[in-house]
């Protein structure tokens, strides 16, 4: 680049803080929300300023009235948002259906906490990845983000109101505790973006926001173009379920997006989303000998390799090792084209997650032809480098080696 | 079709789903004579909830939300923020807003939102087929209440005035007059104004509640149990219980304070007071 540098908003920011940030800069003009653990943070930020940026703010009384909230807003013509967790996330789910049937577009935060239940408010989690997908009752297809930095939880919630506008659909950022809550410098832009509201070619029954003269009509049960309800027809009903779940389908080439890192001529792979991506990002650095580490100190990456009794020149060691990585950006619907083909020469996939290993199913579904092995994580810790490290080893036939 | 109906019926959705005799419909003309006295039409939206009362607002030739049971008023709250200076009318039910929608119904009327809010009370869930509601009188007999009813029947009106609402109003439906009238003020008034209407449901609250089928014989049981109160004659703040069958119930206006401090104007009084607006 000749000339004078861009200038760049370099920041310090909790991912939370991130994701608010995100959120404004996005044209997000209405927050309504209820505190819980790990997703306060985006509340309290919000509760400040929503309100100087010309927006409205309001503490609801519950998870499902802020749900509510949001839509009301975003009919009345203000992107809207809202941020909760675990139990939280789960009292939403019926007002998540109403805006798929709806197709109103709305932003909601989910900062995974473990659960069942209360579960482990604290600390971190995967465990809604099918929620976040299937959460409410009936057939829809959604949209759902994982970020898996700070600089992510800003990008990807700017992402999340673009596609909701585009494809009139809630959007759920799927974060969790650790991209919540850790710290990182991040580059955030000034002003605000302008979203246009698309009224997609597939959208079914395309209302106008209030106060348009159009006397638009939301209908909760099934509609036809005008809003009419058609819940009692069963072969309108019927087109009105494909044709909603179509819309997202259909373009999932402009929706789903990777990263991929050292997959040329890998031929392990991992896969992974969310906060998981981090330190499957480093084994797989450590596994090709890259010494160059953003997300963990040497210090930290010696006092893992020293635990586990291998000297410090393993990277050298296993430096060889053609292993990379497939980072899921949209979670849902499930980019199958874009997985198949990153790894269409790699015979094993490695899928570390923070729950009972749910999402390699749907891997091992869309990779039928490779050697899928779930790698699951329950408790509340993320798996370390080493653990995925050691997995890589084991795919490889090295663990007796290093032992 | 009069000239109101020509106006604010969306006739491609006829027929609505009401029985014959059903109250809802008086309840219907009655908002859109409101409205039109008010002259208010451009300004006005609706959001209902879940429930055969819910679906008055659907027939008309307005904005309207048919959202989910007993959420009908966050999504109002949500619209109201987004548009300070529309007027948003809400329908709902006795069930949708006094069960389901029960702790909505406390934070909307505590925070004075500006919305007005059209209960029917036809002691029932009519939509599902009758079963016994929290306004359901004692001893009634319903399809959850085989053998009587022994909950005590919730005063909706006393409620929300305990918590602070500051336009609250009992009609019936044997009052069509003065309920267009207090929707009317209601719509005009700051503020959380809370219409209660006892309306008709032959089909699953006659009988069983009212011991009568005929629509009409219903309205005339309304003007028999009930008795008209002057503004602030009568307190039914903090009343356990409300049901006109059990003794003499009160209707009218009962509280309408213009002066009360609205929750939109409460949030910009705040930000002007810290420079932020
Ligand atoms: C979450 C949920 N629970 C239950 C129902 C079923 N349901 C529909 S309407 C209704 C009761 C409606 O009663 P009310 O609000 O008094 O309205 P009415 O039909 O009497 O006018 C119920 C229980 C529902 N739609 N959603
Ligand atoms: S069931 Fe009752 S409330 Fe519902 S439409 Fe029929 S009469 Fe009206
Ligand atoms: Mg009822």
């Amino acid at each position: 680049m000749d000339g004078k540098p861009e200038k760049r908003n370099e920041v310090v920011l909790q991912g939370n803080e991130a994701c608010a940030k995100g959120a404004l800069y996005a044209g997000c003009r209405f927050f309504a929300g209820y505190p819980i653990t790990p997703s306060t943070e985006i509340i309290e930020l919000m509760s400040g300023e929503m309100q100087k940026a010309g927006g409205a703010f309001i503490q609801m009384e519950d998870e499902i009235g802020s749900a509510c909230a949001i839509i009301g807003a975003r009919w009345g013509g203000s992107k809207s948002m809202t941020a909760t967790s675990g139990p939280g996330y789960t009292l939403m789910q019926e007002a998540i259906g109403f805006a798929a049937v709806t197709e109103t577009p709305i932003v909601i935060v989910n900062v995974q906490r473990g659960g069942p239940s209360t579960g482990q408010p604290t600390l971190s989690s995967q465990q809604d990845i099918y929620q976040a997908r299937y959460g409410s009752h009936g057939d829809y297809e959604i949209i759902v983000l994982s970020p898996s930095s700070v600089q992510e939880m800003y990008d990807f919630t700017i992402r999340a109101f673009e596609l909701a506008e585009q494809f009139r659909t809630p959007v759920i950022l799927l974060a969790d505790e650790v991209v919540g809550h850790m710290r990182e410098k991040i580059v955030i832009k000034d002003g605000t973006e302008e979203i246009k509201s698309e009224k997609h070619q597939y959208v079914v029954s395309p209302q106008e926001d209030f106060f348009k003269g159009a006397n638009s009509t939301v209908e909760g049960q099934l509609h036809d173009d005008q809003g009419r309800r058609i819940g009692h027809i069963a072969s309108k009903s019927g087109d009105f379920i494909y044709n909603i779940n179509r819309k997202i389908q259909d373009n999932i080439d402009s929706i789903a997006s990777i990263d991929t890192y050292c997959m040329e001529d890998a031929d392990v792979a991992i896969v992974a989303y969310g906060s998981v991506a981090r330190p499957s990002l480093n084994a797989v650095k450590h596994a090709r000998g890259i010494k160059d580490d953003r997300f963990m100190s040497k210090a930290k990456i010696f006092r893992d390799l020293f635990k586990r009794g291998v000297s410090e020149t393993l990277s050298s060691d296993y430096g060889h090792l053609k292993v990379g990585l497939v980072k899921i950006n949209t979670v849902w619907p499930f980019p199958e084209e874009l997985l198949k083909q990153a790894t269409k020469n790699v015979e094993t996939v490695i899928v570390p997650e923070m729950n009972i290993g749910k999402y390699s199913r749907e891997v091992e579904r869309a990779l039928r032809d490779k050697k899928v092995i779930p790698m699951s994580k329950c408790g509340g810790d993320i798996h370390t480098p080493t653990e995925i490290l050691d997995k890589i080893l084991e795919v490889e036939g090295l663990d007796e080696e290093v032992k | 079709m009069n000239k109101l109906y020509e106006k604010y019926i969306k006739k491609e959705s006829l027929p609505t789903l009401f029985c014959p005799g059903c109250g809802n419909g008086i309840i219907q003309r009655a908002a859109m004579e409101a409205i039109e006295m008010n002259g208010c039409k451009e300004e006005t939206a609706c959001v209902s909830g879940i429930g055969c009362s819910s679906w008055i607002p659907c027939y008309l030739q307005l904005d309207v939300i048919h959202t989910m049971h007993g959420r009908a008023l966050p999504f109002a709250e949500g619209l109201k923020l987004a548009q300070p200076d529309k007027k948003i009318m809400v329908f709902t039910g006795d069930g949708d807003c006094v069960a389901i929608g029960g702790n909505h119904l406390l934070h909307a009327a505590a925070r004075n939102i500006d919305l007005t809010v059209v209960m029917v009370n036809n002691n029932i869930y009519g939509m599902t087929g009758g079963q016994k509601s929290p306004t359901t009188p004692l001893e009634a007999k319903t399809k959850t209440s085989p053998y009587g009813c022994i909950d005590m029947p919730m005063d909706a009106c006393g409620l929300v005035m305990t918590l602070g609402a500051s336009y609250v109003a009992r009609w019936t439906t044997a009052h069509p007059v003065q309920l267009t009238r207090s929707i009317a003020e209601g719509m005009n008034h700051k503020g959380f104004a809370f219409i209660e209407v006892l309306s008709q449901c032959p089909v699953q609250a006659g009988k069983n509640v009212w011991g009568e089928k005929d629509p009409a014989k219903i309205m005339d049981l309304y003007k028999k149990y009930t008795y008209m109160t002057k503004t602030g004659e009568v307190d039914p703040a903090g009343a356990r219980s409300a049901s006109a069958i059990e003794g003499k119930l009160p209707i009218g206006v009962f509280r309408n304070d213009p002066d009360a401090p609205e929750y939109l104007e409460k949030v910009e009084a705040k930000l002007a007071e810290c420079g932020i607006r």
